[in-house]
């Protein structure tokens, strides 16, 4: 692995090295490295381009790691990663893409990630997309992920976009059974003349089913962001979104909520607010010491934290 | 030693601050008045929050009427507001260690929370957003000027909101900061109990200083003025 790769490889899954448990790194386009356990495989699709992880059921405490790192500029590919994970599991999952763009032609990583989650597991998802590069090719990001939760399943989903992609399509659609929780905290950074677009909805479809989205976003420089939120209540539950922004310097934020119920016990709330730095914030700072600079970017820091 | 020289502060025809001048270097300087009388702008100016219209102000000689907040902090100023600002992601830890210069471990930094009756272990990782009261988040404000050990500190009206936690307790602080920083430390405050332990008091009315001196000659001066008040009244 180049000194690059190594780079990203920590940006986006805090790697130093291989990690514990089962994992499949792909670099360029290609599997580099894969280790499968006793309870988790890792298998090839042969249709298109991705993988299966089969996670048995009853496996605790238990970790896949399946980071995409890209250094090739002009590389394109569009995967397919599936994830079935039995009854009564709890395992933590840690995906995330980097792209280092270098040169003049644009790279580009669609990832759709499915994941079907059996009664009463317990799974943390984990995604971070980092771009880099000083090439004039973009970086490009457009992951997908769609959430079956089954009866009593819980699921939480800490997703971020901190740095480097020009422009990203971030979808996640997500269907709950009877009890099943879906918590989302997703955080997005844009700056210089980026675009990032989120898009998530969630089913409720399962009584008594809750979900918790929250969205954090950071729009500076010159770029734009969407952001939307859409709760469908189609039984007795609770669903809570929450969409929370700083713009800064030209930025452009566009939040849309959308609650819809269909069950006359659905519980639906939806919270957002954007809003530049409070001046109040900047001078209680800087009477810490920190100058104006210092004090907007640990604000953003602490708020994308 | 403080000093300000001519400092008014005007809004359109509105005259907050009218051409004060001061010059104090005491240990503990209590600052009252009416409501509306301009004491929170006096501090803020000192601390830099607010650019007075004219005048100047001088702190250890050095006029600093220009400097920005954090000039003023790194010569030795420090300001806990009336109202705490609240940060969604930041924790109390963040600040606290920022208040101690980035000195102190994030442990350490957060023993200072004793002080002011917190238990650092259950406080050091909330964030201070607005799942902490009031209350809280005053002794929070609190003890991050204690922890920062300034020449100056600077308090608006300290002991608002956190009736349930002692008097003697913020006494203390008080007490220790001095110990610490051997410095000077200006209240403003309406407390009684507050006033009766300040070496001097400035009384602000409709942006002049009315008196400044010593603790009892002040609180003389106040008390014959209400009572002059309410034989014209």
């Amino acid at each position: 692995m180049t000194e690059t790769e190594k780079h990203i490889l920590k940006e986006v899954a805090a790697l130093d090295a291989l990690p514990v448990g089962a994992y499949n790194i792909r670099s360029n386009g290609k599997s580099a490295a894969r280790n499968t356990t006793a309870n988790i495989d890792i298998v090839t699709k042969e249709d298109v381009s991705g993988i299966d992880i089969v996670i048995k059921p009853g496996t605790k405490n238990q970790s896949v790691h399946i980071p995409v790192i890209i250094s090739e500029s002009g590389l394109k590919e569009v995967v397919y990663n599936d994830f079935f994970i039995g009854d009564d599991c709890d395992v933590t999952i840690i995906a995330g893409c980097g792209i280092s763009n270098c040169g003049g032609q644009d790279s580009r990583h669609d990832g759709v990630h499915s994941f079907h989650v059996g009664k009463n597991s317990r799974v943390r998802y984990v995604e971070k997309h980092y771009g880099e590069g000083t090439g004039t090719g973009k970086r490009l990001m457009n992951p997908t992920t769609v959430v079956d939760l089954d009866k009593g399943a819980y699921m939480i989903m800490e997703t971020a976009q901190i740095a480097g992609v020009d422009d990203t399509l971030r979808e996640t659609n997500a269907t709950l059974a009877d009890d099943a929780m879906l918590e989302i905290h997703d955080k997005i950074l844009t700056d210089g003349d980026q675009h990032a677009t989120a898009r998530m909805t969630v089913d409720m479809n399962g009584k008594d089913s809750s979900c918790d989205l929250i969205s954090r976003g950071v729009a500076k420089g010159d770029s734009y962001q969407e952001v939307m939120l859409a709760i469908n209540g189609k039984n007795a539950c609770h669903g809570h979104a929450e969409c929370d922004s700083i713009i800064m310097d030209n930025g452009i934020i566009l939040a849309t909520p959308a609650l819809k119920a269909e069950c006359v016990d659905a519980s639906l709330i939806h919270e957002a607010a954007i809003g530049k730095i409070a001046g109040e914030q900047l001078y209680k700072l800087m009477t810490l010491g920190l100058d104006e600079k210092q004090a907007e970017e640990m604000i953003v820091r602490g708020f994308l934290r | 030693m403080l000093e300000l020289k001519n400092v008014t502060y005007a809004v359109g025809d509105k005259v907050i601050l009218n051409d004060i001048n001061l010059k104090t270097d005491d240990r503990f300087v209590a600052i009252t008045g009416p409501n509306g009388s301009g004491k929170s702008t006096l501090v803020k100016i000192i601390m830099g929050l607010i650019t007075p219209t004219t005048g100047q102000i001088l702190f250890n000689g050095e006029d600093i009427t220009h400097l920005s907040i954090n000039e003023r902090a790194d010569k030795g100023i420090s300001f806990a507001f009336q109202q705490p600002v609240r940060f969604k992601g930041l924790r109390v830890s963040d600040l606290l260690k920022l208040a101690y210069h980035g000195e102190k471990n994030i442990v350490d930094a957060c023993e200072i929370l004793r002080e002011v009756g917190l238990e650092p272990k259950e406080y050091r990782d909330r964030e201070l957003n607005d799942t902490l009261s009031g209350g809280e988040m005053k002794r929070i404000e609190i003890a991050m000027a204690a922890a920062r050990g300034s020449a100056l500190t600077l308090f608006d009206e300290p002991e608002a909101g956190i009736d349930l936690w002692s008097f003697h307790s913020l006494i203390r602080i008080f007490e220790n900061l001095y110990a610490k920083t051997a410095g000077s430390i200006i209240i403003i405050s309406h407390q009684e109990r507050i006033l009766n332990i300040a070496d001097k008091i400035i009384y602000l009315k409709n942006g002049t200083v009315e008196a400044f001196g010593p603790k009892d000659d002040v609180l003389s001066y106040i008390a014959n003025a209400e009572q002059k008040g309410v034989q014209q009244a």
